[in-house]
């Protein structure tokens, strides 16, 4: 299972090196290290959701209250920086992490405690999160006047020759690398997704584990919050409107099953890349962005289809309804 | 002798509880709809008017025609999260077909027959090659929007026939609209369809334990596809009557329509895990719906913040009964 597991990386890997080639067959500098960089920074925020996402639908949930969190989260940061441009910067982010996180909780809750499914939950919270951003805005907008220069220059600070959202994506990654491979929390996750009635007798405490799992997606987007705003220079009801689907897909691309229990921070990473890749690629072809939405559409069904395939090689015939009565 | 195997009877499950359950759902939404409407009518002057409570209809009957189908899918244990992008695709078509000359009929039947095939391609997938629907249909909901962005790009279509426009703006008779008929006749097919037939019965089933249902000779796949493609239908039934109440299509039309229409079934008591739903409360869901969404209007509450009490009125309304429960198992 494992390197079967390993092998849809390598794939998604090669896709993403055959695109990067193809594009450069007609544009050479399009592969030129700098540009590769330009197009990681691009994707950081996005990754950086994927991870987050992973935590969640590993667990047989899903959150769609990411992007919504990060508009509302975002927004407050903004209007903080406008308000007190003293505040650090650093004093914002971790102020967006735990309001973020505290969003997450209250998904958390609801799923833990009330047993209500995750979609329906995330579904409710993502129209009130969003509705917040306008009530604290009263459908304002805070544009890059407003903002301080530390607040938005924070990011594009250039440190051994990267910018520091690519170095906050990487730390992000490592920590949820280790998280996921090296804590129990990690194994839990992975665990209650593979066949949740078998958590349960090893100990674990599978609500807890989905609540810390809808912490962390918060946590991740309030920080993607300030990111996001500090990068697009513009904080309103607007920001962000429909991503929660794209960071889902990131995760399908990514090899990440839906059905819990198989993913991992390579893939996520990967399934972003892919989706970034492409975004950036369309222009340098002269193709219009008008088709960027049909093609992630298309590559979300060809992934589906292709990890269906390498799942499916496992047989697992009884288990499948075992399966289907849990989700 | 045997006392202590017939001591202890079997609670009569396909009969008492769980009717008496759903009527008790189905009474909570009656009530709400009854509080908000008194609310609406204090509220605002304007509210208790046939042409304002005409108009309030309006807020919902497209939708609420696409939360019909979306029921039983969900009852039987799937989803389809790109409706809105059938609509926006169905929509673009229809546009396409008027540049050719088409007149109203056949706009008509463009706008169904995509929604249909987009339904169909939808079940396809699902059935045939045994995909999960709910990233399934996150994917062709890009695909689909994503043709009409193709197609459409930063333009717009327009100056759809008048004829056309009364299948959106039309009334049949007095405040009566089209649209509210349609919807109406639609609610009492899928009823019957639901409570009353061996295929809804089917339906059931297969939400509850799709293995078992398939040993017992249902052909679970084929009601999953023939359900796949009713949505696809109704959405473009409901993609037939926007862009003539609207008169234009642009590709971000009824963007957010799918959560909308999702709430519906949910509020109205359907299962969101499958096998438990009933048609009576998503008819009553939407009906709430509408009337929170038109009673907020007429108070100038902006579009965005309604959606924090509908929001709020989804959870709460799926967290008071276990929470009522949790409070009567403790006492």
């Amino acid at each position: 299972m494992k390197s079967l597991a390993k092998h849809r990386e390598i794939w998604l890997g090669l896709a993403i090196v055959a695109v990067i080639i193809l594009v450069t067959l007609r544009f050479p500098r399009f592969s030129q290290p700098g540009n590769l960089l330009t197009i990681f920074n691009d994707t950081s925020i996005l990754m950086m959701l994927a991870l987050g996402q992973m935590a969640v639908i590993l667990t047989r949930s899903i959150d769609l209250s990411m992007a919504a969190n990060l508009a509302l989260t975002g927004m407050i940061a903004a209007m903080l920086n406008a308000a007190y441009p003293a505040i650090p910067i650093p004093l914002i982010m971790a102020l967006c992490v735990v309001i973020g996180g505290l969003l997450g909780a209250f998904n958390g809750v609801l799923v833990w405690k009330l047993n209500i499914p995750p979609i329906v939950v995330t579904l409710g919270t993502l129209t009130i999160f969003r509705g917040l951003v306008f009530v604290i805005s009263g459908g304002a907008w805070v544009n890059a006047a407003q903002m301080s220069p530390d607040f938005i220059g924070l990011q594009r600070a250039v440190l051994l020759g990267l910018p520091v959202l690519s170095w906050i994506a990487i730390v992000v990654a490592i920590l949820f690398f280790l998280l996921m491979t090296r804590t129990p929390l990690g194994r839990a996750l992975y665990a209650i997704g593979v066949n949740p009635t078998a958590a349960v007798y090893t100990g674990i405490n599978v609500g807890l584990t989905k609540f810390m799992a809808f912490v962390l997606a918060g946590a991740v987007s309030g920080l993607c919050g300030y990111l996001w705003i500090s990068r697009y220079v513009i904080a309103s009801v607007e920001v962000a409107s429909g991503y929660e689907l794209t960071i889902v897909a990131a995760c399908v691309i990514g090899g990440i099953s839906i059905a819990g229990g198989i993913g991992t921070v390579a893939g996520a990473l990967l399934g972003a890349l892919f989706l970034g890749v492409i975004n950036n690629a369309l222009p340098v072809i002269n193709i219009s962005p008008f088709w960027q939405m049909a093609i992630s559409g298309t590559a979300i069904l060809l992934a589906v289809i292709l990890n269906a395939r390498g799942e499916r090689r496992k047989g697992r015939v009884i288990l499948k309804s075992a399966e289907a009565a849990h989700v | 002798m045997s006392d202590v195997t017939t001591g202890r009877q079997l609670p009569n499950r396909l009969d008492n509880p769980l009717k008496s359950t759903l009527l008790s759902w189905e009474s909570l939404l009656v009530l709400v709809a009854v509080v908000i409407f008194v609310f609406n009518s204090y509220s605002s002057p304007y509210f208790l008017n046939e042409w304002s409570l005409s108009d309030m209809t309006f807020n919902f009957t497209e939708k609420a025609l696409i939360a019909l189908a979306m029921a039983l899918l969900i009852i039987s244990g799937e989803i389809d999260l790109s409706v809105a992008a059938i609509i926006a695709l169905a929509s673009t078509m229809m546009g396409l077909a008027l540049q050719y000359g088409a007149d109203t009929p056949v706009l008509v039947a463009v706008g169904v027959g995509v929604g249909l095939l987009c339904g169909a391609f939808n079940g396809f997938l699902v059935t045939g090659l045994k995909l999960p629907s709910i990233v399934v249909t996150i994917g062709t909901m890009s695909l689909f929007r994503g043709i009409a962005f193709i197609v459409l790009g930063d333009k717009s279509f327009g100056n759809y026939p008048a004829s056309f426009g009364w299948f959106g703006q039309g009334y049949v008779w007095w405040v009566i609209s089209f649209e509210l008929v349609l919807f109406l006749v639609f609610a009492a097919v899928y009823f019957v369809l639901l409570h009353r037939t061996n295929f809804g019965r089917r339906v059931f089933a297969i939400g509850n334990n799709d293995v078992a249902a398939q040993f017992s000779g249902v052909r679970v796949d084929r009601i999953k596809f023939i359900l796949f493609c009713l949505t696809g239908l109704m959405s473009g039934i409901a993609a037939v009557l926007l862009t003539a109440r609207l008169g234009s299509t642009r590709p971000s039309i009824a963007e957010g329509f799918e959560l909308e229409a999702i709430t519906m079934v949910v509020l109205g008591g359907v299962s969101i895990l499958g096998g438990a739903g009933s048609i009576v409360g998503v008819v009553l869901a939407a009906l709430i719906m509408g009337l929170v969404t038109f009673g907020l209007g007429l108070l100038n509450v902006p579009g965005i913040v309604m959606s924090i009490f509908i929001g709020g009125l989804l959870i709460t309304v799926i967290a008071l009964p276990i929470l009522f429960r949790m409070w009567r198992q403790r006492a």
